[in-house]
């Protein structure tokens, strides 16, 4: 089953990218997909198949365009911070928990951390999120929480799990 | 109508991208480094492509689907690099820059080089 996912999702990027279905890129494409497959199978996430849930897309569908907000936030954050002639930062590497349980959503949040403003996932430990974040301006753990992890969790949750 | 949306929308790209060089010459260390880039560079480059991908809108669909396939890629590995490259940085002793005021990383980076 999981090896049958990876198959067409590998076939069906490769046929889009070609834009063709003469037979000799769908051959090459059919090889190309068995290659991958044989190769990565075992990396595929396990949960995959719950993704075929329309449910999971509408808030897909929410999270792209909240999601791109705050991306969209963090390049002005960080142009008024590279053009301030002062430089404005006080960087460090924090750690914040999480409450997300599959690899998946884990690596979804740490992605989205990564290009939302100030921040940037070095390693997740379990729960645990090391964070470099470019201005850290409060010592408390629940206000931390809040702005680096918070404003996703919620989302990701009802997607990926 | 569409084709000035897309200049518009490369051009912005393009600041970005040009923003995210900056902060790598004038940020100190890095991982303040690696923010910049990540979070500019990603988001212009994918600005550019999708003003390719708006080129491509009536005219040339398969170029659409291809440039917004690639803006998908570069949005969900640049930020997993980034990741890489910092704590890959981290672990073989590139230290923070001295303006910084805080590291938990410290025991958990020990913790990994002794595994």
């Amino acid at each position: 089953m999981k090896a049958a996912m990876c198959f067409v999702v590998a076939l069906a990027v490769w046929l889009l990218l070609f834009w063709s279905l003469h037979w000799t890129v769908v051959l090459g494409g059919v090889l190309a997909a068995a290659l991958v497959t044989a190769l990565l199978v075992h990396r595929f996430p396990a949960g995959a198949a719950k993704m075929l849930n329309p449910r999971r897309w509408f808030f897909a569908a929410i999270y792209l365009p909240y999601f791109l907000y705050y991306c969209v936030k963090a390049n002005l954050d960080v142009a008024i911070r590279v053009l301030h002639p002062d430089l404005p930062i006080r960087p460090g590497i924090v750690k914040v928990r999480t409450h997300l349980s599959s690899s998946m959503a884990k690596t979804f949040l740490a992605n989205s951390i990564t290009l939302t403003p100030g921040t940037l996932t070095i390693d997740i430990d379990g729960q645990e999120l090391y964070v470099h974040w470019i201005n850290i301006h409060t010592q408390d753990p629940q206000r931390r929480y809040a702005e680096i992890v918070g404003r996703f969790e919620p989302l990701l949750r009802r997607i990926f799990e | 109508m569409l084709d000035t949306i897309a200049y518009w929308i490369f051009g912005v790209g393009l600041a970005f991208d040009l923003l995210g060089c900056i902060g790598l010459v004038r940020l100190p260390d890095v991982y303040n480094r690696a923010q910049a880039a990540t979070k500019c560079v990603t988001l212009g480059t994918c600005m550019i492509l999708l003003a390719t991908a708006l080129f491509g809108v009536g005219r040339d669909w398969p170029m659409f689907v291809k440039a917004m396939i690639c803006a998908a890629f570069v949005l969900l590995t640049s930020p997993v690099g980034a990741h890489a490259v910092c704590r890959g940085a981290y672990l073989g002793g590139v230290p923070l820059a001295d303006i910084s005021v805080e590291d938990v990383f410290v025991d958990r980076a020990e913790a990994i080089r002794n595994e």
